[in-house]
């Protein structure tokens, strides 16, 4: 965990509402893992107040990559940075993605901006029996790979318009993919809005097969202080919360409490 | 010139400085240690303990909002018997007091947790939390009714042999005269204010967006509700007051000193800055020797009327 003033490398609009930024820190790129997430200060000052949670991308170098979508606020300044502004930022922060072994067929399933840790996984895994789906909702939304500088990755899309790729959700694609995998038992990794995380788990654990999902909250202190971030785990757990911030963001889906959250 | 005394005195609890982490903002110490000392601050004041582990409130449990954020979290905590055995030990190797927060959703409960800090090294001092709901009378806050504020405050020095600071909630009609009564039944600080109460509400699905309904509002959104209240509290009463609400900057926390706070506690600005704690007392220390002033205890209460 490093807090640092960090200076932003490029900052650019990849699609729709999409930015990709990168920022320099050497001691955060050496520790990033995938699945960990960084707290940006979208600028000084009391408003907005807090920080913003954001996912690893990738590492480049000693520059760390983040995507983002313009939401609100927060996001709306931060996507008027410029290379050479300084950001604070604390990071890396929570647990990350566990690494599957060789014995099993790793499928990666992202949702919109969900795909951001799933590619800094896919690219950490670095192996061709890796199946990679993507979801969203229409084409302006979806990212291109080629426009972050990633190669070698070339997720199957998914869209709800049916404007590109699969026409309908990236689930779909999912229960065909595990129709047809058969060598080697499949484990899941996946991000996304919280719809789509419900139904990878319902598919994931009806099939009872292993399922890491990341988690998004609000956040306030990013590292288990302020308990801000709870989210409720499996009935049969001896708490009754985990902490997205330090018991996640990415957790085993069968510990948490689909039917609550 | 010699470095300024940052030395502060609130009745029996020696300080080295007077900045404190606030309860709830700042865990057990140990989160921010990776990127910051605490052994450095005056005191920490961790998470409120209760004598039974508590889950909290179900999520969402903390909503920003203008210069501000609403929580509520529901007091989750490990409970005393987890505190005492995972959570102290760490702490005491720090060159830090360490305050401990407690609460109970009755008078038996206060006092239990009290008895069993008795004695216990390393635990400098009680803070009270008398905001949360009295199971016994109805769910209204112990705090609210200066009777009741006085009834917790005796209960928990007749089992404590340690300092006793009772944290004053703000969403009262008149803070002094609970602050009056806390003082009349022994206490031996005050630490103001907790959290105002508010709401916010998504207006597309027409529901709070807090789980809870309501929340508590901190940051400096608060600030200057919080300085006045303690500029009253200081006034109304002749045992020393901590005071907090939104402090971010040195300049903040030297405003609550000049109002008669002896110490300051920094809270919701970690989460800003999680620095922010150190980052004020260095703040203090630098406006001190920049006005030549020997010790910090010449602004405190250095208000002119």
């Amino acid at each position: 965990m490093i807090e640092e003033s960090t200076e932003v490398v490029f900052n650019k609009r990849v699609a729709g509402n999409t930015f990709f930024m990168g920022y320099r820190s050497d001691p955060m790129a050496n520790e990033a893992g995938p699945g960990q997430f960084v707290m940006m200060q979208v600028r000084s000052g009391i408003d907005p107040l807090l920080r913003r949670p954001f996912s690893i991308l990738g590492v480049n170098g000693d520059v760390l990559l983040i995507l983002y979508r313009v939401v609100g606020h927060g996001t709306a300044i931060l996507s008027e940075k410029k290379p050479g502004d300084f950001v604070q930022v604390l990071g890396p922060l929570g647990k990350g993605f566990a690494l599957p072994c060789e014995a099993v067929y790793p499928i990666l399933v992202a949702g919109g901006m969900g795909i951001a840790p799933l590619i800094f996984l896919s690219l950490n895994l670095a192996r061709k029996d890796q199946q990679f789906l993507a979801g969203y909702g229409i084409s302006p939304e979806v990212v291109p790979l080629d426009q972050l500088g990633i190669r070698g990755l070339s997720p199957a899309i998914a869209t709800e318009d049916g404007s590109q790729g699969h026409h309908g959700r990236v689930t779909e694609l999912l229960e065909s993919v595990l129709l047809s995998a058969k060598e080697k038992p499949p484990a899941i990794f996946t991000c996304g809005p919280l719809p789509m995380l419900k139904a990878v788990s319902r598919i994931a654990l009806g099939q009872n097969i292993p399922c890491q999902v990341s988690l998004e909250s609000n956040m306030a202190c990013g590292v288990g202080a302020c308990q801000g971030c709870a989210v409720k785990k499996a009935p049969d757990s001896i708490k009754p919360y985990a902490h997205v911030c330090r018991d996640g963001p990415v957790f085993d889906a069968k510990t948490l409490d689909w039917e609550v959250i | 010139m010699n470095k300024p005394d940052l030395a502060v005195q609130v009745g029996a609890l020696s300080l080295k400085n007077p900045v404190l982490t606030a309860s709830g903002t700042f865990g057990y110490g140990r989160e921010f240690a990776p990127i910051m000392n605490p052994g450095l601050l005056g005191g920490i004041v961790v998470k409120g303990i209760s004598l039974k582990p508590m889950a909290g409130n179900p999520p969402p449990r903390i909503v920003e909002t203008p210069c501000g954020m609403l929580n509520a979290i529901g007091l989750a905590n490990v409970g005393l018997e987890v505190f005492l055995s995972e959570k102290l030990p760490w702490l005491q190797k720090l060159d830090t007091c360490v305050v401990v927060n407690i609460y109970g959703h009755s008078l038996d409960e206060y006092g239990a947790v009290a008895a069993g800090l008795k004695g216990v090294s390393g635990v400098a001092a009680l803070e009270v939390n008398i905001s949360c709901p009295n199971v016994e009378q109805g769910g209204m806050a112990f705090g609210t009714d200066p009777a009741v504020a006085a009834q917790v405050t005796e209960r928990v020095l007749r089992e404590t042999d340690k300092p006793v600071i009772v944290k004053l909630s703000p969403n009262v009609t008149d803070i002094c005269a609970i602050a009056r009564a806390v003082e009349q039944a022994g206490a031996h600080a005050l630490s103001l204010i907790n959290t105002l109460t508010g709401m916010s509400i998504d207006i597309e699905r027409r529901i709070p967006k807090l789980a809870n309904g309501s929340g508590g509002l901190s940051g400096p959104a608060i600030r200057p509700v919080a300085l006045h209240l303690v500029h009253q509290v200081v006034g109304a009463v002749n045992i020393p007051v901590i005071g907090m609400g939104g402090i971010l900057e040195p300049r903040d926390a030297l405003e609550f000193l000049m109002a008669g706070a002896q110490a300051i506690q920094v809270g919701t600005a970690t989460f800003a800055n999680p620095r922010a704690s150190l980052d004020i007392l260095e703040g203090i220390e630098q406006f001190l020797s920049d006005r030549d002033i020997q010790s910090v205890k010449e602004i405190i209460g250095s208000l002119k009327s």
